[in-house]
């Protein structure tokens, strides 16, 4: 199989890898957004821990 | 029984058993990920009546699946949260709507691009494609009462409700095949019959569906540990885990 052959899936390649890339799409903002927040709530700790001990 | 929940519903415990968990979860679902996209895309064969076409099958189906497992996760941790009064539940109810969410999303794109070469639409108003959209207002409508409401104790009391309501439209989902005249087919794989479906289909689904799990599961232990942090942040343990942060 070549590779043109492989992207064109038998004529359904639009259809198989607009599917794929949709899923692909939620995955990555699935899995991005929660790390983002990630760090956001780290830094916040971080710098409240910070602002708090100074006041002592 | 209730007294083991608490114990390991304590969030302090879960951050830190999750902390150590999450990165075996994170490898295996990429390895799930990888060699399930490889079966399903290189090494299955074509189907002998849709062609190449039901390749989307192997992103479809998991999807799906995951819609309605995600459900009642989220239902079975909102009523244990309700009933026996465990943080931890609250917070892991949360953190699977949006994932399941995301699920239905996908299931219902993917199937609507699926449709359309197969049956000739992208949309009919059949059981199945209705209940799955039905589903994700369900999920939408959780997640609306969870932000409307800014005290979490109050939020996870309210939106259970919602939440254990709508456990009620899973089996119609699941169900909706076999009592209604769909356009979509009945089930393929079921837990007490023989597969309909030949074996080099059968694996990379299988796969792939281990693979949507794994990543459901590795998400939910990420949000939730942002959860636990900032509901717990005014907590010693919290605090001395944030001079650790540099």
């Amino acid at each position: 199989m070549t590779w043109s052959q492989f992207w064109a899936m038998g004529g359904f390649g639009g259809y198989v890898w607009s599917a794929y890339a949709f899923t692909a799409f939620i995955v990555t903002v699935n899995t991005v957004a929660p790390l983002l927040r990630r760090r956001a709530v780290r830094r916040q700790l971080r710098r409240e821990t910070e602002r708090g001990e100074e006041g002592l | 029984m209730i007294k083991y929940l608490h114990k390991y519903g304590a969030p302090r415990r879960f951050y830190a058993i999750s902390g150590r968990v999450l990165p075996w979860s994170a490898v295996i679902t990429v390895i799930l990920f990888v060699s399930g996209l490889y079966l399903g895309l290189y090494w299955a064969p074509p189907d002998y009546q849709q062609g190449d076409a039901y390749r989307i099958m192997f992103v479809h189906v998991p999807n799906a699946w995951m819609s309605m497992m995600a459900y009642m996760a989220l239902a079975l941790f909102a009523a244990a949260g309700y009933i026996w009064n465990i943080r931890l539940a609250d917070i892991l109810a949360k953190c699977t709507a949006p994932l399941g969410a995301s699920f239905t999303l996908c299931a219902l794109v993917t199937g609507s691009i699926w449709g359309k070469p197969m049956w000739g639409t992208w949309w009919v108003w059949d059981a199945r494609l209705t209940s799955e959209l039905v589903l994700f207002f369900l999920y939408v409508g959780y997640m609306a009462v969870q932000a409307s409401i800014e005290d979490p104790r109050r939020a996870a009391h309210a939106s259970a409700i919602v939440a254990i309501v709508g456990v009620i439209n899973v089996p119609i989902i699941h169900y909706s095949v076999y009592w209604w005249h769909t356009l979509h087919q009945p089930a393929s794989i079921t837990l007490t019959n023989q597969p309909k479906i030949y074996i080099t289909m059968l694996i990379p689904l299988i796969v792939m569906s281990l693979a949507f799990m794994f990543f459901y599961l590795t998400m939910l232990l990420v949000r939730a540990r942002n959860e636990i942090l900032v509901r717990e942040k005014d907590r010693q343990w919290v605090r001395n885990l944030a001079r650790k942060i540099v």
